[in-house]
């Protein structure tokens, strides 16, 4: 509920150059549903607090919480989050959050997630439920990443997309693609949505996440394209992107 | 400063209605027109979170933090259903 | 107690040659954070206008050329927003609000400023006088960008920034004080940083 409730971090691994998953294991965990996200509370000890929120990665089959943050170079959170935060170590979080930008099995497809940077975290535990649910929803993924060192969860995307009834994942990256590149390479624009999602009859639910001028972008290219503007949700992280 | 979603003042709102508030429909004072509270324009980060009326942008809420309190100011819905 | 985070610490380190210019509470920025209640308004110049109005002999208005052909100053102030950034030597070209006010005969108090998009903040009319305050449309000499307040905002730079209103486009003058946007949802009636009066209660 709306109760702060203090944790230790369990794990943490490393997902990127400037992202890391942390793992948390709090005992009276409502459990969650993808899309969701937790309100993060830091104290230092000089008793200034700082909040921020972060979408869970983790599918809610999964028993442990889990988060991925992206270290922002002007942050205050994210750079503690991702670069100093050690086994062991404690904040407080309250959560789950959220109830509009879910989505369960049970909602049905088919289901197109577009997500900017760190904003595929929520998706990705969209993904990761349908997987642990042995679900066939079509479902497709665009996502949009600076370079290729910048793709979040890059492998088990790979290893998802290669499965019977895995997602279908298209990435684009923005700023430069290595050679022998077989994803696109520019910034996803309404042509770009044209040629990844289902034609619009079909109905597709929608969701977009990531910084507000991508969400933006994408979301009014989706409803030029015909997309009922119902279907298609919108997380915005802010002009720096959450944290 | 850009607007985000109304799933931004998600926890905020938790904390007003003691609910999760994103999927209950508001009504709009302005302009009569309905929508989840997820999907309304929300202004933060400046002296209050502000919910605006996507379609008239009527200010639906005003919630401002004043120490332990919240002070919430509710003129511009006419209604919310709650699901 | 909530648990202390192991090593985490603010971000903004407190620069003790600053002092005696950071008022309670407040740290110093050196970008200029863009805080708003509501969309940032687009006029036209040549739809806008500048207009004094209530309790005054005779109601006046400015369109832009005319507004922009009455004399101006440039001035050097220290800015403070109450969600605690403060910004140092922020430099803003404009009219004081004394030489709008020049001639007007008036028994208010009291000034409410009204703004593109419907945002409304009041102060007495002593603080918007005697060199207080300017309607600015530049800063650090280019035109003051629309998501900053322009084409033009008021500057109160001796009171917490949420009075200096952005998109002004005109001055109400009152007999009796009117609490405007902020003020009606908790914040102080007022709004002196040097007495941290933030809220309400304060």
């Amino acid at each position: 509920m709306a109760v702060w409730q203090a944790l230790e971090l369990v794990a943490k691994q490393p997902e990127t150059p400037t992202a890391a998953t942390l793992r948390f294991a709090p005992d009276r965990w409502p459990g969650h549903r993808a899309g969701q996200h937790v309100d993060v509370r830091l104290t230092a000890d000089d008793g200034y607090q700082a909040q921020r929120s972060y979408s869970i990665a983790s599918a809610p089959e999964d028993g442990a919480l889990a988060l991925t943050v992206e270290r922002l170079d002007d942050g205050e959170v994210s750079p503690y989050l991702v670069d100093d935060m050690a086994l062991g170590d404690a904040l407080e979080l309250r959560g789950p959050i959220g109830g509009w930008f879910v989505w369960d099995v049970a909602d049905g497809g088919p289901l197109l997630l577009v997500g900017g940077g760190s904003g595929v975290v929520p998706l990705m535990a969209m993904l990761r439920h349908r997987r642990a649910a042995g679900a066939a929803v079509p479902a497709r993924l665009l996502l949009s990443a600076r370079t290729v060192q910048d793709i979040l969860y890059a492998d088990e995307l790979h290893a998802l997309g290669a499965g019977d009834d895995g997602p279908e994942v298209t990435i684009t990256l923005t700023r430069g693609a290595p050679p022998g590149w077989s994803g696109y390479d520019r910034r996803v624009d309404q042509e770009l949505l044209a040629a990844v999602a289902w034609p619009p009859p079909q109905r597709p639910r929608v969701y977009v996440c990531g910084p507000t001028a991508f969400v933006e972008e994408v979301a009014a290219d989706l409803v030029a394209l015909g997309h009922d503007p119902g279907l298609v949700k919108t997380e915005r992280f802010g002009p720096t992107g959450g944290g | 400063m850009e607007r985000l979603d109304g799933n931004a003042a998600a926890g905020l709102l938790q904390e007003v209605f003691a609910r999760e508030m994103t999927v209950a429909i508001e009504t709009c004072a302005g302009c009569g027109t309905s929508e989840a509270l997820g999907a309304v324009h929300v202004y933060m980060g400046g002296p209050g979170t502000v919910l605006r009326c996507p379609h008239c942008s009527t200010i639906l809420m005003c919630i401002v933090r004043v120490g332990e309190e919240l002070r919430v100011d509710l003129g511009g819905l006419r209604r919310i259903e709650l699901r | 107690m909530p648990p202390i985070s192991r090593g985490f610490r603010r971000r903004h380190a407190v620069d003790p040659a600053q002092e005696g210019r950071v008022p309670p509470g407040q740290h110093v920025v050196s970008d200029f954070p863009v805080l708003s209640a509501g969309p940032t308004p687009h006029t036209p110049l040549d739809e806008w206008s500048f207009q004094l109005v209530g309790a005054i002999d005779e109601p006046r208005s400015w369109t832009w050329e005319e507004f922009r052909a009455l004399p101006a100053e440039t001035v050097t102030k220290d800015i403070h927003c109450v969600t605690s950034w403060s910004k140092l030597d922020t430099t803003w070209e404009g009219v004081s609000v004394d030489t709008l006010l020049d001639g007007v005969v008036t028994e208010a108090e009291y000034v409410v400023a009204v703004c593109d998009g419907g945002y409304e903040t009041n102060l007495p009319l002593d603080d918007v006088t005697g060199g207080n305050a300017w309607v600015a449309y530049a800063y650090a000499g280019e035109p003051l960008e629309a998501e900053h307040g322009g084409p033009a905002r008021l500057l109160v730079p001796h009171l917490y920034f949420w009075k200096s209103a952005k998109w002004i486009r005109g001055l109400v003058l009152t007999e009796e004080d009117r609490p405007g946007f902020w003020e009606q949802n908790g914040y102080h009636n007022y709004g002196d940083p040097w007495r941290e009066q933030r809220y309400w209660n304060d």
